[in-house]
C-alpha cells in the first residue's frame, strides 16, 4: 500500500516568488527519504507541496509534476483535500487540537472527513496509539485533553494522528526540532517501525539523524539569499555521508559551511 | 545614607545592592500626604473640602514619595515610583464610575425590590401610588434581545468567518470591514430612524417587540463581527493545517476546529453584544414604546395600550418621566429598582455565558 513519489521540473512560487527551482527526484516506497540544508533553501517547502500543503497559503502556487504511483497529484481533476489523505503530515511543532481528548485527537481525521466506522473507533485508536509508541502511557486517560501530554508525547499523538486515517506516506517536517534527546529517540525508533508500512519523506536540520533514520538523503542549497532553492544532489544516505559527488555536499556535512 | 552599607560587605556585592525605602514608607507617606492635603484644604479655604482635599492629598503623596525616593534610592527608582502612582491612580479613576454607578442604583433600588415588584405588571396601578411591577418589562427585555441575538448572532458570526477564512484580503473582504467599522459608529437613534423607515412605514408592520430587537440587531452586529474577528484571528494557523494535512474540507475544519477553539471568546463576544443593547432606549422608544400590561408575544401588537411591550429601559425612562424630578415620588423609586434589575440581569447572564463557555471547552 506504500506508494512511490515521483518529481519532475518542480518550481515552487510564493506570490511572484520563485522559492525553489527545478527539483527532480524519485522516492521509494517503503523507505525513509530525508531532506536536509541549510535554512531557507526550501526543503520544508518541497515537503508541503508532496501534499499540496504549500497552497494553503495565500498566493503560493507550484509548477510541474508529482507523480504518486504514476497518478499526478496536481492534475485538474485532482481534488487536494483526496490527496491529503492519503499522504499524512506531521509537522514541526506538536499541534493535537486544544478542545478535544486524546481520543478524539487520534479519531479527528476520520470523524472531520465524515468517515466514520462508529463501532471500529476504539480498535483504530488503539491500533493507532500503539503504532506511535503512545498506548501504554495513554490508555488510562483517552478522555484527557491532548494538550495535557508532554511535547513528545503530543508529537506522537499527532503521529497516531497522521497514521490513524491510513495514509500511504508519511511526510514528517522536522518533527523532533522542538523535542529533548529522549523523545527524539523514541520518534527516530518509531520511523524506523513506520518504514516497514508507509513511505517516508523527513525534513531534518540535524545530519545525525538524517544518517540515523533514513534510507536516501537529498541535499537542497541555495546560491545566495533571494535566489531559489535546489537540490544539489540526491543518492543513498551512506554515500551521501561517506562519499558525496557534489563538492557543497560535502562541505556541508563536514561542516565547512551552512 | 552610606551608613547603612555594611562596611563588611565585598565591592561586589556592594554594587549589586542599592539603597532601598523600607517597606513600611508607601503607607506612611500616604498618611503624610493625607494629613497634608487635609491641612493644605483648611490653609487654602478655611475648612474641609473632601473633592480639593483628596486630590491635594494624592498630589501631595506622590510629590512627597518621590523626592524621598529620589533622595535615598536615586532617579530610576524615583521615576518608576512616580509612574507606579500614575497608574494606579489612572485605574482608581476609571474604576470609580462604575463603583459609583452601582453603589447609587443599589442604595437606591434595593428597598423597592420585592417578590410583587417582580412579578407583576402596571396594568391598572395609578403611576403616582406605591405598588406595580416589571415583570412585563424584564419579560419584553429578554424576549427583545433574545430575538436581536437570534438575528444578530448567526449574521455576525458568519460575516467573522467570511472576513478571516475566506474574504479577508479581497476588494469586497475590505469593503465588508469598512461597513463593519463604520456600523459600529451607528448612533442608536439612526439604527431606530431605519427600522422605523424601512420596517414601519416602507413594509407597513405595525409597532412591536420585533421591530426593537430588529433596530437592536443593527446595534449588536458589528459588535459580534468584531469580537468573533479578532478571536478567529487568535486561532493557530497550525491547528487549520494540522486538520487539512488530515484530509478534512476546509468548511468541517472551521466547523470542528476553528470554532471550537475560538468558542470562549465568541460567547464573551456575544455577551458584550448583548449587554449593549439590553440598555438601549433610544430605539426601543420610537419602536415600541410603553404597556403597562404583559404582553408576552413581542410579535403581536397591543390591543389594549397604544403600544405593543415594555421594556426595563423605555420603562426607566417613561417612570422617571412620571416622577417628573422628584426623587421620592413612587415612579422614581420604581425606576431605581428597574435599573438595579437591568444591571443585575445583564450581570448575571454574562457568568451564565462564561460559564457555558467553560463548559463546552473542557468537555474536550
Amino acid at each position: 500500500m506504500a506508494k512511490s513519489i515521483d518529481v519532475s521540473d518542480l518550481n515552487i512560487y510564493y506570490g511572484s516568488f520563485l522559492a525553489v527551482e527545478g527539483v527532480s527526484m524519485f522516492i521509494e516506497p517503503k523507505s525513509v527519504t530525508a531532506f536536509i540544508g541549510p535554512s531557507g533553501c526550501g526543503k520544508s517547502t518541497v515537503l508541503r507541496t508532496l501534499n499540496r500543503m504549500h497552497e494553503v497559503i495565500p498566493g503560493a502556487r507550484v509548477q510541474g509534476k508529482v507523480l504518486l504511483d504514476g497518478e499526478d497529484i496536481y492534475g485538474s481533476a485532482v481534488d487536494p483535500v483526496n490527496v491529503r489523505r492519503t499522504i499524512g503530515m506531521v509537522f514541526q511543532r506538536p499541534n493535537p487540537f486544544p478542545t478535544m481528548s486524546i481520543y478524539d485527537n487520534v479519531v479527528a481525521g476520520l470523524r472531520l472527513a465524515g468517515r466514520q466506522p462508529r463501532a471500529k473507533l476504539d480498535a483504530i485508536v488503539e491500533k493507532a496509539l500503539r503504532g506511535a509508541n503512545l498506548w501504554n502511557e495513554v490508555k488510562d486517560r483517552l478522555k484527557k485533553p491532548g494538550a495535557s501530554l508532554s511535547g513528545g508525547q503530543q508529537q506522537r499523538l499527532c503521529i497516531a494522528r497522521a497514521i490513524a486515517v491510513e495514509p500511504q506516506v508519511l511526510l514528517m517536517d522536522e518533527p523532533c526540532s522542538a523535542l529533548d534527546p529522549i523523545s527524539t529517540l523514541a520518534i527516530e525508533d518509531l520511523i524506523q517501525d513506520l518504514k516497514g508500512k508507509y513511505t517516508i519523506v523527513i525534513v531534518t536540520h540535524n545530519m545525525q539523524q538524517a544518517a540515523r533514520v533514513s534510507d536516501r538523503t537529498g541535499f537542497f542549497n541555495l546560491s545566495a539569499v533571494g535566489k531559489p532553492g535546489r537540490l544539489v544532489e540526491m543518492d543513498d544516505t551512506q554515500r551521501i555521508f561517506s562519499n558525496p559527488t557534489d563538492k557543497r555536499t560535502e562541505d556541508y556535512i563536514t561542516g565547512r559551511f551552512g | 545614607m552610606a551608613t547603612l552599607t555594611s562596611p563588611d560587605l565585598t565591592p561586589v556585592a556592594a554594587a549589586l545592592r542599592g539603597q532601598k525605602l523600607p517597606r513600611w514608607a508607601p503607607a506612611a507617606l500616604a498618611a503624610l500626604g493625607v494629613v497634608l492635603g487635609i491641612g493644605a484644604s483648611y490653609g487654602l479655604y478655611g475648612e474641609l473640602r473632601t473633592a480639593n482635599a483628596v486630590v491635594l492629598s494624592a498630589v501631595l503623596y506622590s510629590a512627597v514619595q518621590t523626592a524621598a525616593s529620589f533622595a535615598v534610592e536615586g532617579r530610576r527608582q524615583a521615576v518608576d515610583r512616580l509612574f507606579t502612582t500614575f497608574v494606579y491612580t489612572a485605574f482608581l479613576l476609571a474604576a470609580l464610575p462604575l463603583v459609583l454607578i452601582l453603589w447609587y442604583t443599589i442604595q437606591r433600588g434595593y428597598h423597592v425590590i420585592s417578590g410583587t415588584f417582580l412579578g407583576s405588571s402596571m396594568f391598572l396601578v395609578n403611576p403616582d401610588n406605591a405598588g406595580g411591577g416589571i415583570y412585563h418589562a424584564i419579560a419584553g427585555t429578554l424576549q427583545q434581545t433574545l430575538l436581536s441575538a437570534l438575528v444578530a448572532v448567526p449574521l455576525g458570526v458568519l460575516t467573522a468567518l467570511y472576513l478571516v477564512e475566506y474574504g479577508g484580503r479581497t476588494r469586497f473582504g475590505r469593503l465588508v470591514s469598512f461597513f463593519v467599522d463604520v456600523m459600529t459608529g451607528v448612533p442608536s437613534i439612526v439604527a431606530g430612524i431605519f427600522v422605523y423607515a424601512a420596517w414601519l412605514i416602507a413594509l407597513g408592520f405595525q409597532k412591536s417587540g420585533l421591530a426593537g430587537a430588529l433596530a437592536l440587531a443593527i446595534l449588536m452586529l458589528p459588535i459580534v463581527v468584531r469580537a468573533t474577528e479578532e478571536m478567529l484571528k487568535l486561532v493557530p494557523a497550525d491547528l487549520r493545517e494540522a486538520s487539512y494535512a488530515l484530509g478534512v474540507p476546509k468548511w468541517r475544519t472551521i466547523l470542528k476546529v476553528v470554532l471550537p477553539t475560538a468558542l470562549p471568546g465568541i460567547v464573551t463576544g456575544v455577551m458584550l453584544g448583548v449587554a449593549r443593547v439590553m440598555g438601549e432606549t433610544a430605539p426601543l422608544i420610537l419602536l415600541v414604546g410603553t404597556n403597562p400590561k404583559i404582553n408576552l408575544n413581542p410579535f403581536s401588537f397591543s390591543q389594549v395600550s397604544a403600544n405593543p411591550q415594555t421594556a426595563l429601559p423605555t420603562y426607566i425612562w417613561d417612570s422617571f418621566q412620571q416622577a417628573a424630578g422628584n426623587p421620592t415620588h413612587p415612579a422614581a423609586q420604581r425606576a431605581w429598582g428597574a435599573a438595579l434589575v437591568l444591571i443585575a440581569l445583564i450581570m448575571l447572564l454574562n457568568l451564565v455565558a462564561r460559564t457555558i463557555a467553560r463548559f463546552a471547552r473542557a468537555r474536550g
